[in-house]
């Protein structure tokens, strides 16, 4: 292999690698920061090595090997050995003593196990929701601070500095590396759904600057909750989120115009729908459902995006469904947001006066207030009821409340069809 | 980016002979490995081409074929379609695959195009053309249910 083919593998090896040598590292040394430390030394070592003997058979246990027995060389130096660590030595050593499938399938469990707990700590609440993304982000996403701060839009030792300090209040709070059992798993779990769901939209309605959709994002928030699928399967919410997920991706080609602009969901060409993954989509959302999970926060809301999913034409809707969904979700978590879709459901389900009431009832929901979607809805309902000079003022002041220029540009235009301004 | 993963037949796959027992269980780990991944969005074994066909055009003609067809090393045996960070991770991913004819065998890895990749290709005109076809297909649903 040339230099620089080698140098591209050792880089997709160590992407691959990273967050499950982390993870088996923070077990061995119960140390988060040391973990990643341990994990860039075995790249260090990989990158000295490997282009004298070549890529080992089994990169992954090469890179773990050698930095657990780096982890063992410091604890050695640094005098603390005790019988833990004589130990952990003792099991290093005995390893490549037994079959080596078989230790890949052990392996291979106990990482899994590693990885969801994890994800735990990363989206431990102690951590404020940035630092948890960031963190999450870096460590099982395996992004570097470089990719977090372009797709956040911010700076980069900004990231750093969200990095280390999560770290250093993980270690201060002694948060343990373990997957919550009981009560407390519950509500931890929610927290990790609640950040991947978080990066995915961030990625999906790109709250700041020019572009509508950073598709990357989405990938990574989507790749992460389908390995999560896997680590938790009997969690029926992470199926609804990984359905909520796979559903709403699959129309992401159909939400940009030519122009990059926005295309709203009615308007989209759903030729362009991408059906392996509304296939997927839907098997995800069918496995939550077996598994009891039907009334989820998540489960309820890709049973919403299942509704516009089977309908072969935006004619064909379910409006009802999508209504009666929304009921349910509006009783389970409540929020303003929900009822202005909700709102939108029963104008598309029973005629946009019904809606409009609805609407009207939102508008002096305090959180609402800087909301664009909720002027921007209630322009809709106003231009379908004809009362146009009503609708271009509504629009005209979703665009002044939205930071993303694309979405702003879509609203203005809306506000233009309406006509000119009535002369007093 | 997606990628699609092709296995390039083999004698023995297209002679309809089933893989071991053994190459089962490694196949099934290995496809284990890359759902806990996060990687693998779809992916299925073909049967030999004795049970496929293929149409051939030819200007405005078209003829089927039935199979088989001869150039075995130009087959597919099956595939599967990643989704992936770069072109590098997919190799790296299919240099972990078990050999998977347990001969000698191919596997093809191929990007799928992304909708930015046909840039100036899908010009406004097509995509015109294309509401066009969604218009119509919507009246005719309509014009069926009255």
């Amino acid at each position: 292999m040339s230099a620089p083919d080698l140098s591209r593998s050792i880089d997709a090896i160590w992407r691959i690698e990273f967050p499950r040598l982390v993870a088996g590292l923070t077990r061995f040394t119960g140390d988060l920061s040391g973990a990643e430390d341990l994990a860039q030394d075995a790249l260090v070592a990989a990158l000295e090595h490997w282009p004298r003997t070549g890529v080992p058979e089994r990169p992954g246990a090469w890179l773990m090997t050698t930095a657990k027995r780096r982890a063992l060389d410091q604890l050695r130096r640094g005098k603390m050995l005790d019988r833990k660590h004589e130990q952990l030595g003792r099991e290093l050593d005995a390893r490549p003593d037994t079959r080596a499938d078989e230790r890949d399938a052990a392996l291979d469990d106990e990482y899994g196990d590693d990885l969801l707990r994890l994800m735990f700590m990363t989206c431990h609440p102690v951590l404020s929701s940035d630092a948890r993304v960031a963190l999450t982000l870096r460590l099982l996403g395996g992004l570097t601070a470089e990719e977090i701060a372009r797709a956040f839009l911010v700076s980069v030792p900004t990231v750093e500095q969200r990095i280390v300090r999560a770290k250093r209040t993980l270690a201060e709070a002694r948060v343990p590396f373990e997957a919550p059992r009981g009560s407390e798993r519950a509500e931890r779990l929610a927290s990790v759904l609640g950040v991947l769901y978080l990066v995915f939209n961030e990625g999906y309605a790109a709250t700041r600057g020019d572009d509508w959709l950073r598709p990357a994002l989405c990938e990574d928030a989507l790749r992460l909750g389908r390995v999560l699928a896997e680590l938790a399967s009997e969690e029926p919410e992470v199926h609804g989120l990984v359905a909520l997920m796979e559903l709403t991706s699959s129309r992401s080609r159909a939400r940009v115009g030519p122009n990059g602009e926005p295309v709203l969901l009615l308007d989209q060409d759903r030729g362009r729908w991408d059906a392996l993954l509304i296939h997927r989509g839907l098997a995800a959302l069918a496995r939550a459902e077996a598994l009891g999970g039907a009334r989820g926060v998540y489960a309820l809301q890709a049973a919403i995006a299942a509704c516009h999913a089977r309908a072969r034409v935006a004619s064909e809707t379910d409006w009802a469904r999508i209504v009666a969904l929304y009921d349910a979700l509006a009783s389970l978590a409540p929020s303003p947001i929900v009822e202005l879709n909700r709102a939108v459901a029963v104008s598309m389900a029973f005629g946009p006066a019904a809606g409009l009431e609805l609407v009207d009832a939102l508008a002096n929901e305090p959180a609402l207030a800087s909301y664009h979607l909720l002027p921007a809805a209630r322009g809709d309902l106003l231009a379908k009821l004809g009362r146009t000079g009503e609708a271009r003022a509504e629009f005209a002041r979703a665009a002044s409340l939205t930071r993303n220029a694309r979405e702003q540009k879509v609203l203005l235009d809306r506000a233009a069809a309406c006509g000119p301004e009535a002369r007093p | 980016m997606r990628v699609m993963v092709i296995v390039k037949a083999s004698k023995d796959s297209e002679a309809g002979i089933m893989p071991s027992a053994q190459l089962l269980t490694e196949m099934g780990n290995y496809n284990e490995q890359l759902v806990k991944a996060g990687i693998m969005l779809a992916g299925d074994g073909l049967t030999p081409s004795s049970k496929g066909a293929r149409i051939v055009f030819s200007g405005a003609k078209r003829t089927v074929v039935d199979g088989p067809f001869a150039e075995t090393k130009e087959l597919i045996a099956g595939f599967w379609i990643w989704q992936v960070k770069s072109m590098q991770e997919a190799i790296e991913w299919a240099k972990r695959c078990p050999n998977p004819t347990g001969d000698q065998s191919v596997l093809e890895l191929r990007p799928v195009f992304e909708s930015e990749d046909f840039g100036a290709e899908l010009t406004p005109e097509l995509r015109a053309q294309e509401e066009r076809l969604a218009k119509q297909i919507l009246e005719r649903q309509k014009a069926g249910k009255h």
